[in-house]
């Protein structure tokens, strides 16, 4: 019977993934498309996707290596931007921290946007779910989102090793960008922090070795948690005047 | 375009591959139920959306398929794009009009 229930988990998670492929996809073969333009060939492109597994992370690292920029800078930089997937794998924790370490293992590879979107959710809905139905749910969400990134970024290598650089395709990377952070701006704080990241990404461009980028986005950052801090104050300012009000 | 070789980007992907797993792993796998301080919590949580618009402004700015050139017709799609992402809350509805955008860019240009 529990292994009934485990298996339809798995399924349902696969079927709640199913619209995140539209996304997931057209990145995948963005991702393999611009690989190509920046002379990476079908395999080299798919080892990147395979390894790393993190879209906005590969499209930096790749912006930056074009640009010729120290390695350092460009593993320090892609790295911030996945660092959002170590406040995921911290909030995932409670739910599927008592699984055996090897499913931890592959659930720390399979940590994306989508999956913990899901999943997340999921378990707070269901707080009786078992840590095994947890994890078969977990993986369902990226049993098909992780192969089509592969397949997708392979399509997209080989399609792009076709397309002439003529066409100017470097300027759809900062467009993919932008699509992405508009529907990342949630509150206040996510526009202080993403305003005052622009601000500072101009001038911070005299730097030297693109250093400026992780300059521009640390102001970014501290801007948005002190934004967040004054919200939160003013917020139990005005409940503590409220209460003590007649 | 510069070109890299090929070390260098096969030290960028296994440094993300390590880089990438470890953080993906460090909380589930070794710091468990623990909680992390408030202050880091707090600024983590900015990280994409601060490293992203840092990237992505300076490519707006100064476009590569005009030479760095700062270009109006660039900036209205770079603009329309980030519109429709942040009205819509859809990433899918933005890239479409991001892609149309570019493809005007293309036919005009």
């Amino acid at each position: 019977m529990a292994i009934t229930t485990t298996k339809s988990l798995f399924l349902r998670g696969l079927i709640d993934s199913l619209p995140f492929l539209l996304v997931a996809s057209p990145f995948g073969l963005l991702f393999g498309v611009l690989a190509a333009e920046a002379g990476l060939n079908v395999l080299e492109a798919l080892a990147f996707s395979l390894a790393v597994f993190a879209g906005a992370a590969q499209f930096t690292a790749l912006q930056l290596l074009q640009e010729n920029t120290p390695l350092l800078i460009v593993l320090t930089s892609a790295l911030a931007v996945n660092l959002r997937m170590g406040m995921y794998s911290a909030s995932l924790t409670p739910y599927l921290g008592g699984a055996p370490m090897w499913q931890r293992a592959c659930a720390a590879y399979m940590t994306v946007d989508q999956s913990y979107a899901l999943s997340i959710v999921k378990f707070e809905d269901e707080p009786e779910m078992t840590t095994s139905q947890r994890m078969a749910y977990f993986f369902g969400t990226t049993s098909v989102i992780a192969p089509s990134w592969m397949i997708a970024t392979v399509i997209g290598a080989w399609v792009g090793a076709q397309i002439p650089a003529s066409w100017g395709l470097d300027f759809v990377l900062p467009l993919a960008f932008l699509a992405m952070i508009g529907p990342m701006l949630r509150t206040p704080a996510h526009m202080v922090a993403c305003f005052v990241a622009i601000v500072a990404s101009l001038p911070a461009t005299l730097m030297p070795h693109n250093l400026g980028l992780i300059v521009a986005g640390l102001a970014g950052m501290m801007a948005g948690a002190q934004t967040e801090l004054w919200l939160e104050q003013a917020a139990e300012r005005s409940k503590a005047k409220q209460e003590t009000a007649p | 375009m510069s070109t890299f070789d090929q070390t260098s980007l096969w030290i960028v992907i296994i440094g993300m591959a390590l880089g990438s797993f470890a953080l993906r792993f460090a909380f589930i796998g070794f710091i468990g139920g623990r909680q992390m301080p408030d202050w880091l919590m707090r600024h983590l949580r900015y990280t994409a959306v601060a490293i992203l618009p840092a990237l992505v402004t300076p490519l707006v700015a100064w476009p590569s398929p005009t030479g760095g050139e700062t270009s109006l017709p660039h900036l209205a799609v770079a603009a329309l794009t980030f519109a429709v992402g942040y009205l819509t809350r859809n990433v899918l509805w933005a890239l479409l009009s991001g892609a149309f955008g570019f493809l005007l860019l293309f036919l005009l240009g």
